[in-house]
């Protein structure tokens, strides 16, 4: 039956130009596989993949829609029309509403409205996003704090800790009056005074991977102000698995680091480092110190990123490694690439449930040193008792002498003391100590090794000695 | 093929434009481009048309039997329809991934964005031929000299 098929102007390019074809067939279907057979570039624009017609695509068989007769059914006869008609459809992305904007927010916000960048859209966004910052330490505070700022909506913490003196040289949504207290209290009583809009939601308990899954679900972007390895791990492969971008920053000393880690457009931190270091090789900020303005940089720049990827805004660090020198004051860049070998976002990932962070990053498993031990009340005894006899060894550095030291104790550092030893008399008391008694353990070894039998550590380091027996001495 | 054509139109219609989307907003607003189709697509009038669906303030929809009638009026005249626009309240006029789904090819879909209901930037999109993602198509607008 020979039908007359009427194309519409979108389509011509794909007919060469013609507005009408006659082609023969007894149904509609037939008519239109004989028109896909001479015109190939036309399938793809009106059937699906799975073979039925695109929900734009319309077919009027003379006056009707062929939805009215028995669709592509419908036999036809000799001189019918087929009328291929659009209908044009189409929308903005959000099918849901954001949250709107009342006039105190319009205020609060007016520096964001007046970015275009930003506006009434990306501040609503702001409004409606869900962050999860994990750790409210260093770099927790400013990143908490800019983004409660900024208008996020609803900003999770995870954290169990308590603030402590140390803290407050960096970590800034802490206070003196908030000393002692859970920080998630102390984290969310500023945050809500810098913005009673943001709704804080509290995790009080360590992230592990029983948990981190169904806490990282309800998040958008999630960012990582963590300072040990095995939680850097858990969050970043809880993120690939959730398919959630991860904010990631770490700091140093002086030196920092930053980037955006999200798999669908990117590499994961498993494609820039595949392993973690052996435990004990980075110190962390508690062992190792860091300026305390340092996290300030880094966890702006996380904030930064968390609402330039939430509003849409600009380049992100997806691929990028940013890394900050703090003394030479100077930002370097290294271009990332997703590995393709990587376990857990590569082609053939091996990694698709969260593992054992701890034993990952050797936790347990580093050798431990063994030493006959002395109490700091012990020590005050027999210096008592026996004077000179017992020699002190402080195994810490210079400058960590120059804060505060233990009269009568001799400076040997323990990276110097192999080349050292000669100094000390093999037949005398050793009591080796540093600032928490780890070292001064490594420190027995090391005379133990060498020959030197009477040898003990101070429990505790110089802190135990300085809050028990000698509070005239400073604690660090 | 894909028609990677200019749109060429009348800064007036530009400003029509604009201003449907404010007033729909936070609604979105739709109509048709109509013109002549040559070296560039030269659009000379826009027809507003009813948006089909009240289920979504978000989706817009042009009924092929509305479509059908538009044309009719439009072959005497030897005009076409050379595509549509439509608004993004609060949203970049960059083309969502429905509106990549849906799309014709060679139609060109000129969008709006309505920021807190106020009028921002315009730009036109082309579907590509397989489909995957919308062009961006240069706008060459006329202003009274």
């Amino acid at each position: 039956m020979p039908v007359t098929v009427s194309i519409p102007t979108p389509l011509r390019p794909f007919t060469g130009g013609d507005d009408s074809i006659v082609l023969s067939g007894e149904t509609v279907g037939q008519v239109l596989d004989g028109l896909i057979a001479r015109h190939g570039g036309l399938k793809r624009h009106l059937m699906q993949e799975d073979g039925r017609l695109r929900s734009f695509v319309n077919l009027y068989l003379n006056e009707t829609d062929i939805r009215h007769l028995a669709s592509t059914q419908t036999p036809v006869r000799s001189g019918d029309v087929l009328t291929i008609v659009p209908s044009i459809a189409g929308g903005s992305p959000a099918t849901e509403t954001k949250p709107p904007l009342s006039h105190a927010e319009m205020l609060r916000y007016s520096r964001h409205l007046l970015l275009p960048e930003v506006g009434v859209s990306g501040q609503r966004r702001l409004k409606a996003a869900r962050v999860l910052t994990v750790g409210a330490g260093g770099l927790g505070s400013p990143l908490s704090m800019y983004l409660a700022a900024a208008g996020v909506g609803t900003i999770g913490i995870v954290d169990f800790d308590v603030v402590d003196l140390t803290n407050l040289q960096r970590q800034i949504v802490h206070g003196t009056s908030t000393l002692g207290r859970p920080k998630l209290d102390s984290a969310e009583e500023r945050l809500t005074d810098l913005n009673p809009n943001v709704k804080i939601e509290r995790h009080e308990t360590r992230l592990t991977s029983q948990n981190a899954m169904e806490i990282l679900r309800e998040y958008d972007i999630v960012v990582d102000g963590t300072d040990n390895f095995p939680t850097r791990y858990l969050v970043n492969d809880a993120c690939v698995l959730l398919g959630k971008p991860n904010v990631y920053g770490s700091i140093f000393r002086f030196e920092g680091q930053a980037s955006l880690f999200y798999a669908e457009q990117g590499p994961c931190y498993r494609c820039l480092y595949s392993e973690p270091p052996p435990p004990g090789l980075v110190p962390s900020c508690a062992e190792g110190g860091v300026l305390g303005v340092l996290p300030g940089i880094i966890g702006s720049i996380q904030a930064l990123e968390t609402i330039k990827w939430i509003i849409g805004a600009g380049n992100s660090l997806i691929g990028r490694l940013l890394l900050f020198d703090a003394l030479k004051l100077r930002f370097r860049e290294l271009e990332l690439r997703k590995d393709p070998a990587c376990p857990l976002c590569g082609t053939n990932p091996t990694i698709r449930e969260l593992i054992d962070y701890e034993a990952f990053c050797g936790i347990g498993a580093e050798p431990s040193y063994e030493g006959p031990e002395i109490t700091a009340e012990e020590l005050k005894a027999e210096l008592n008792q026996k004077g000179g006899d017992v020699v002190l060894i402080d195994v810490r550095e210079r400058h960590e002498w120059d804060i505060v030291h233990i009269d009568g104790a001799r400076l040997i550092p323990l990276s110097q003391l192999p080349e050292r030893l000669g100094e000390l008399d093999g037949h005398s008391e050793i009591v080796t100590h540093c600032h928490h008694g780890a070292r001064s353990m490594k420190a027995l070894e090391i005379l133990k090794g060498a020959g030197f039998s009477k040898v003990r550590s101070l429990a505790g380091g110089i802190d135990a000695w300085a809050e028990r027996v000698d509070p005239g001495l400073a604690r660090y | 093929m894909g028609g990677s054509l200019m749109l060429r139109m009348d800064h007036a219609l530009i400003d029509e434009i604009r201003r449907q989307g404010e007033r729909a907003y936070p609604a979105e607003c739709c109509g048709v481009l109509v013109g002549i189709a040559g070296a560039v697509k030269e659009v000379v009038r826009l027809v507003a048309a009813t948006n089909r669906r009240t289920d979504d303030p978000h989706r817009y929809l042009i009924a092929p039997d509305d479509l059908r009638r538009i044309e009719a009026d439009l072959r005497p005249l030897k005009q076409d329809v050379l595509g549509c626009y439509h608004s993004h309240p609060d949203h970049p006029a960059v083309p969502s991934a429905f509106d990549v789904e849906q799309a014709w090819p060679w139609y060109s879909y000129l969008i709006l964005r309505v920021d807190g209901g106020r009028a921002a930037e315009v730009a036109s999109w082309v579907l590509v031929d397989d489909r995957s993602t919308m062009h961006s198509e240069p706008i060459d607008v006329l202003s009274e000299v």
